[in-house]
């Protein structure tokens, strides 16, 4: 079996926001693997596990992402590749970014069967790039899955879809874009960890791809980056339960009109 | 201002009926019309009384488009119908929700077509020197991104309960439905949906509620959330919940509200025993209004509250319902 993962490192969730000269502040933050990417590459790992196989990772980043690369290959990824699109010469978003993974698997002939991305990052939170990627190399893709079974060519799905449970059949190749409940994702055990260190990571800038910067550049332009406005300190009411109940029905119905 | 855009819409459908996210789809279409023309297009089967009301509708026209494979959601099908009626009405502005199907089939039709889409888009901005910028949330509600779009056309998805829907039937002329017949016959059906299990009880979405009532580890039991749904109940509101609640197995995950889980914007949101996690904030906190409801004083929640009770939930809650309901009488 033949299983790609295309990851993305994002700012730790904890990390709180800074906006400098209009831009998003990443001096100094904190980076993991984002969430939904990590039940991605869990799912790969096992996948491998039950069916044997390789498992392969790009990722699109600085080198600051080897960090997230090499605790995926700590958790079982055997082989990654990490896309620098540092310095591509015009706007870039997930057209973009799809566009250019695709043509990395097609120039670098990587094989896959599966291929696991997470739903959405935390980060943009488009939830395009899973989709795009299928599109682009015209595989079927299910989104949001929590449940899957590989049976030979076969493939059965849960998926969440806004709450409710769908159950999806399809069959190989195919996208799958990672929900959270598809899995636990796994501790890395030290001696992995040492030993990931000296699985093959390939290095490729976005000039080594073979694409036409026209007609992948983006379509959609940053205008401005905006901080969330601080919220005016809330009312703790007083006085007995009773009449603190009666008095937040009160202000709900007559101050803030919601009810 | 430019000439005029035409606005094609892609309709949600839930159990039947249109989901509020495409009325509110109408009125971001009419700030953008600007003279041109606003059609609606329908895939799923919709019920045959809402399509005689739909007809009221402040719309140039509303396609309903009818095919075997469509009478329920199925992937390809769906992708092929977009881009078939982009294709025929070449419009400049596409409009959907960030629903569950917005998020699945926009991105493959902009992929195909090589077109910008702006996801998740809470706001729209007319007056600036672009003609459209939307506005979007981004790391999970921390800060706010404006983009807008470098080529024609506009594809944007909405979030669920941010814009003004619009409901005005009150035209006097009925619009004009045409029936779109896509030519499905060379397309493979690569997944196929089994079965759907509903879990999702109460008859209010959780994405488009107007009043959430959620629960958090504080509730301590599947049986806790009873009052909760009371309170949801009368208040006509949706019952949700925090991983917490999720993890511990009082709650079903389809009910969960954060970064993982489902992001809302209600109008007033409730939070009973919920710490206030910086992952569950990042589900709830552009809610209009927020209460909290916790016995510990120092609760995170506090601060993003807009009315705390620093008390038990399960004095205070059916206190609240029986409040409402005496002064509702």
């Amino acid at each position: 079996m033949e299983i790609l993962i295309c990851m993305k490192q994002t700012f730790d969730t904890e990390e709180k926001i800074f906006i400098q000269n209009g831009e998003i502040d990443d001096d100094g933050v904190e980076r993991i693997i984002n969430p939904y990417c990590e039940y991605a590459v869990e799912e790969g790992i096992r996948i491998k596990e039950a069916h044997g196989g390789t498992v392969r990772l790009i990722t699109i980043g600085g080198a600051e992402a080897e960090a997230a690369i090499r605790t995926a290959m700590a958790m079982g990824v055997d082989e990654g590749y990490r896309l620098d699109l540092t310095d591509f010469p015009a706007d870039s978003d997930e057209q973009t970014t799809s566009e250019c993974i695709v043509q990395l698997i097609k120039q670098k002939q990587i094989p896959y069967d599966v291929i696991l991305c997470g739903y959405m990052s935390i980060d943009n939170g488009t939830a395009q790039v899973g989709p795009r990627i299928a599109e682009l190399l015209g595989i079927p893709h299910i989104s949001t899955i929590t449940s899957l079974t590989v049976d030979g060519r076969q493939v059965q799905v849960e998926r969440d879809v806004e709450g409710d449970l769908e159950k999806v059949e399809s069959s190989l190749p195919i996208l799958l874009t990672a929900q959270q409940g598809l899995n636990e994702p796994r501790y890395p055990r030290l001696p992995d960890i040492m030993k990931a260190k000296r699985k093959p990571l390939h290095r490729m800038k976005w000039d080594e791809l073979r694409v036409d910067v026209q007609m992948i550049q983006a379509r959609t332009k940053k205008v401005a980056i905006l901080p969330v406005e601080e919220k005016e300190t809330g009312q703790i009411l007083s006085g007995t339960i009773k009449e603190q109940s009666q008095e937040l029905i009160r202000l709900l119905h007559e101050e803030a009109k919601v009810l | 201002m430019g000439t005029a855009n035409n606005v094609l819409i892609f309709a949600d459908i839930r159990n039947g009926t249109l989901r509020q996210v495409t009325f509110e789809a109408i009125s971001v279409a009419h700030q953008m019309a600007n003279g041109g023309e606003v059609h609606l297009a329908i895939l799923e089967s919709l019920d045959p009384n809402q399509i005689e009301s739909l007809k009221q509708l402040k719309l140039d026209r509303m396609w309903h488009v009818d095919h075997p494979l469509l009478k329920t959601f199925n992937l390809d099908a769906y992708v092929e119908t977009w881009v078939h009626l982009i294709d025929l009405l070449n419009p400049d502005v596409i409009l959907t929700g960030h629903t569950a199907l917005g998020r699945d089939v926009s991105p493959r039709v902009a992929a195909r077509k090589r077109i910008g889409l702006l996801s998740d888009c809470i706001k729209l901005d007319t007056s600036s020197t672009y003609e459209f910028v939307f506005t979007r949330p981004i790391y999970a509600g921390k800060a706010y991104v404006q983009r807008t779009i470098t080529k024609p056309p506009f594809f944007v998805t909405l979030r669920p309960n941010n814009f003004v829907a619009h409901f005005d039937t009150s035209l006097d002329q009925s619009i004009e439905i045409k029936t779109f017949h896509p030519n499905l016959s060379q397309i493979s059906l690569r997944t196929v949906v089994t079965d759907v299990v509903r879990k999702v009880t109460s008859g209010v979405d959780l994405s488009e509620a107007n009043v959430i009532v959620a629960g958090g580890r504080g509730v301590k039991s599947k049986e806790g959330f009873a009052p909760l749904e009371e309170l949801a109940v009368v208040l006509g509101g949706a019952v949700g919940a925090s991983r917490g609640a999720c993890d511990a197995g009082y709650a079903d995950y389809a009910l969960q509200i954060g970064q993982t889980g489902k992001v809302v914007t209600p109008d007033l949101y409730i939070a009973c025993g919920i710490s206030g996690a910086i992952q569950h904030l990042a589900g709830m906190s552009m809610s209009k209004t927020i209460v909290a409801i916790n016995i510990d004083p120092e609760a995170p929640i506090f601060e993003v509250a807009d009315y705390g009770i620093v008390g038990d939930l399960f004095e205070v809650v059916p206190l609240l319902t029986k409040e409402w309901q005496r002064i509702n009488r």
